[in-house]
């Protein structure tokens, strides 16, 4: 062994050895780091990192608008994760890193006042933000403002409708109360008759109370969204959850349920409503079809007979990262990748709600055969509301999911209190979320 | 059994040199000693770049008010952090649960893994099918046991919940669900834990046990008199590493309550604020504090073992 030792010295490199090594071991991170610069003749490249789309319908929207600019620019789709906390994830990490080569960012709704504070995100203003705002519905708009400037344009939108079964409820309820009477008389005959309602400990649960609130006519936050605002409304938002969480209506896995597990349930015919997202319509008709002939929608129920039920909107804005090289040419991409043409694409392929009026006045063959509720979804976008808009969306939303799942915990006027109370620590970012 | 003999010989022929060590060394020994340190550099070096300064980062990190959200109201705030973390509620919850996470699953896991050990020791047909089947979970990913185990405990699609009465829910009780945690580390990691006693039972000597035989020892005194003593090093080393491994329990718990209804454990509550709220300062004063109280189970451990340790200088 010493020999050995001894033969390595006389090449005389042992000095250098240790530094060599370690450059050898680093060069890969280096070449990293370099980045795609170079001569680029051709189109510029714009990145758009986006919910990954099974449909294709996305990419085919990319594809489209990069050939519509002719030459000017090229997207390139970036699939993010599939869970909205993974998406989000990704675009903080590369976001805080100040990475210049994101161009156009798939939002979801609720993280428009997070990005911007964080000027993350540029405003949009004149002809882009005049382009922007035309023809689009007033709900999905209000996702995308903060502090009164526009920070997005919205993609899509989503929204809850009240979906049951005709055969065991000929005429549908209009309220919370009647559909709670409906649900019971049909357990007291032994016929299906769970309310599947997202019940788990998540954003699901903030997003059913919010619409609760909303349609009593209150709001989880002020105006300004300095503080909690809460009130009468939200003490009768908790006062339904907690009904609904101790009556035969209830799923024994309410606590448990997000939206997927709530289409499976009404898909296993056990239940007799179902509050959920448009998704659960061709899910029925290829997985149900006997149950299907009976699978009936309509508006989501009011809390107030005499007041419009204020659903809680989802969907997708686009907004322009800050560190963008090519801002000008990404605004003009992003306004291409939401245009009639494409979001009508993305409704008849991918499913999801469109944000433009005329797609709704205008309908058109394969529209209304793919959206049959179109007329529904529509009217519940123009009365809608928003979740709590705060650059501490994500606090809130935990504070809010962990006091009210399970819901049969909830006392109303205790869960009210300690709401308010945690609530204005999470406003002010204040010590440890749960 | 030489090799250990060989690492306690070590620090005896340091000690006797050490008071010569000034004397100057040969040409031929320093130069060795030069090539020892460049072949061993690049190791340190990327060592200290890889664990040293995120470490040191974490540490000034949690002593700032740092919210990537909020980029320009970051500011030194000494130790506000770890006060806001050790007056919460959350964290104290959390730190309970993953102590009784970690002392329920450690000692059913040393029980059962000592029985599995034993019975992979001493039989002798169809010896290589045993160990293969009681290997078997430890060579399953823990998120796809996480996620079977999941769904057998769901109501209306598992077979598990099925056992149950028809209302039960087990993962939306804290408790419940703390214990069907406990059950998917025990059956994930027992046949870790009955590997390494496996080990240390090679190092029992036959010819003791036969010999505690003849004298008249029953079984039960031959294994608490002779084989658990000599197996402490080994028994050292599995309940260490398996308690350092629970406490740090996060994948489990991801997979199957992503922390809800009070299952966190405070790798969830690190993970929570800092990937969640975004809050580097507070999230960087959790995973200080999991680090120290590791450091402090490693040493209270060592300690309580003496002088069991691997590499001490009495067995």
């Amino acid at each position: 062994m010493t020999r050995l030792l001894r033969r390595v010295r006389v090449w005389g490199a042992r000095r250098l050895l240790a530094s060599v090594a370690g450059l050898a071991l680093l060069s890969p991170l280096l070449a990293s780091c370099g980045g795609s610069a170079g001569a680029s003749s051709g189109p510029v490249v714009l990145n758009f990192y986006n919910f990954p789309d099974p449909s294709g319908a996305v990419q085919t929207a990319a594809n489209d608008c990069s050939a519509r600019s002719h030459g000017r620019y090229r997207i390139i789709y970036q699939k993010l994760p599939t869970s909205a906390d993974g998406q989000r994830e990704q675009l903080v990490r590369r976001l805080a890193a100040h990475d210049d080569t994101m161009d156009i960012l798939g939002l979801d709704v609720t993280w428009e006042a997070e990005f911007a504070e964080a000027h993350w995100i540029v405003p949009w203003t004149g002809r882009y933000k005049q382009e922007a705002e035309r023809g689009t519905l007033p709900g999905p708009l209000k996702t995308a403002i903060w502090k009164g400037q526009l920070v997005a344009v919205p993609y899509n939108s989503n929204t809850q409708l009240l979906w049951y079964r005709n055969d065991l409820v000929p005429h549908p309820p209009r309220t919370w109360a009647q559909m709670l009477q409906v649900a019971e008389h049909l357990a007291r005959q032994g016929k299906p008759h769970y309310i599947e309602i997202q019940g788990a400990q998540y954003e699901g649960i903030t997003v059913w109370f919010n619409t609760l609130v909303a349609s009593a006519g209150g709001s989880i936050l002020n105006a300004s969204s300095t503080a909690p605002r809460l009130g009468r409304p939200a003490l009768k938002a908790l006062q339904i959850m907690a009904d609904l969480a101790h009556s035969p209506a209830a799923d024994p896995s309410l606590a448990n349920q997000q939206e997927d597990q709530n289409r499976l349930a009404m898909e296993a015919g056990t239940a007799a409503f179902e509050l959920n997202y448009p998704f659960v319509y061709p899910s029925m008709k290829a997985d149900k079809p006997q149950l299907f002939k009976h699978f009936k929608w309509t508006l989501y129920p009011r809390v107030d007979p005499s007041r419009l039920a204020a659903v809680t909107i989802g969907g997708i804005d686009l907004a322009i990262s800050a560190y963008s090289r090519h801002r000008s040419l990404a605004f003009q991409a992003a306004l291409c990748l939401r245009d009639r043409h494409n979001q009508l694409l993305a409704a008849v392929e991918g499913g999801l709600p469109p944000t433009l009026e005329s797609i709704y006045a205008h309908p058109t063959k394969s529209f209304v055969a793919e959206y049959p509720f179109y007329k529904e979804i529509a009217y519940e976008l123009r009365t809608a509301s928003v979740r709590p808009k705060t650059p501490a969306y994500q606090n809130v939303s935990i504070v809010i999911s962990h006091l009210l799942s399970p819901p049969s915990g909830i006392r109303p006027r205790q869960t009210l209190q300690a709401m308010r109370a945690q609530l204005v620590n999470a406003l002010q970012d204040k010590g440890l979320i749960p | 059994m030489s090799d250990t003999l060989s690492l306690q010989a070590q620090p005896r022929v340091e000690a006797v040199r050490a008071p010569s060590r000034r004397r100057r060394l040969s040409e031929g020994a320093r130069s060795e000693r030069r090539l020892g340190w460049a072949l061993c550099s690049p190791a340190a070096v990327i060592m200290l770049a890889v664990t040293a300064y995120p470490l040191a980062y974490a540490v000034y990190l949690s002593l700032e008010r740092y919210d990537l959200r909020f980029p320009r109201q970051s500011h030194f705030v000494g130790y506000a952090n770890y006060q806001a973390v050790l007056t919460s509620g959350f964290w104290w919850h959390d730190f309970l649960v993953t102590v009784v996470i970690t002392a329920a699953s450690v000692s059913i896991e040393f029980i059962l893994g000592m029985v599995f050990a034993l019975m992979m020791h001493r039989t002798i047909v169809g010896r290589n099918a045993l160990r293969t089947a009681i290997l078997i979970p430890y060579g399953i990913v823990t998120v796809v046991a996480a996620f079977s185990w999941q769904y057998a405990w769901t109501p209306a699609t598992g077979y598990l919940a099925g056992l149950l009465p028809s209302s039960a829910a087990p993962l939306t009780n804290t408790w419940q669900a703390v214990g069907i945690i406990i059950l998917a580390e025990v059956w994930k990691t027992t046949p870790f834990m009955a590997l390494l006693l496996l080990a240390g039972l090679a190092l029992v000597p036959n010819d003791l046990l036969n010999a505690a035989k003849m004298d008249g020892a029953s079984a039960w005194q031959r294994f608490v008199r002779i084989t658990l003593p000599l197996m402490k090093p080994a028994i050292l080393v599995a309940v260490l590493f398996r308690t350092l491994d629970a406490f740090r329990i996060f994948d489990n718990i991801y997979i199957l309550t992503q922390g809800a209804h009070g299952t966190g454990s405070v790798s969830i509550l690190g993970y929570d604020n800092l990937f969640e709220a975004l809050n580097l300062g507070i999230g960087s004063a959790i995973s200080v504090l999991i680090f120290i109280a590791v450091g402090i189970i490693a040493f209270v451990m060592i300690r309580g073992f003496g002088t069991a340790v691997p590499g001490s200088e009495n067995l």
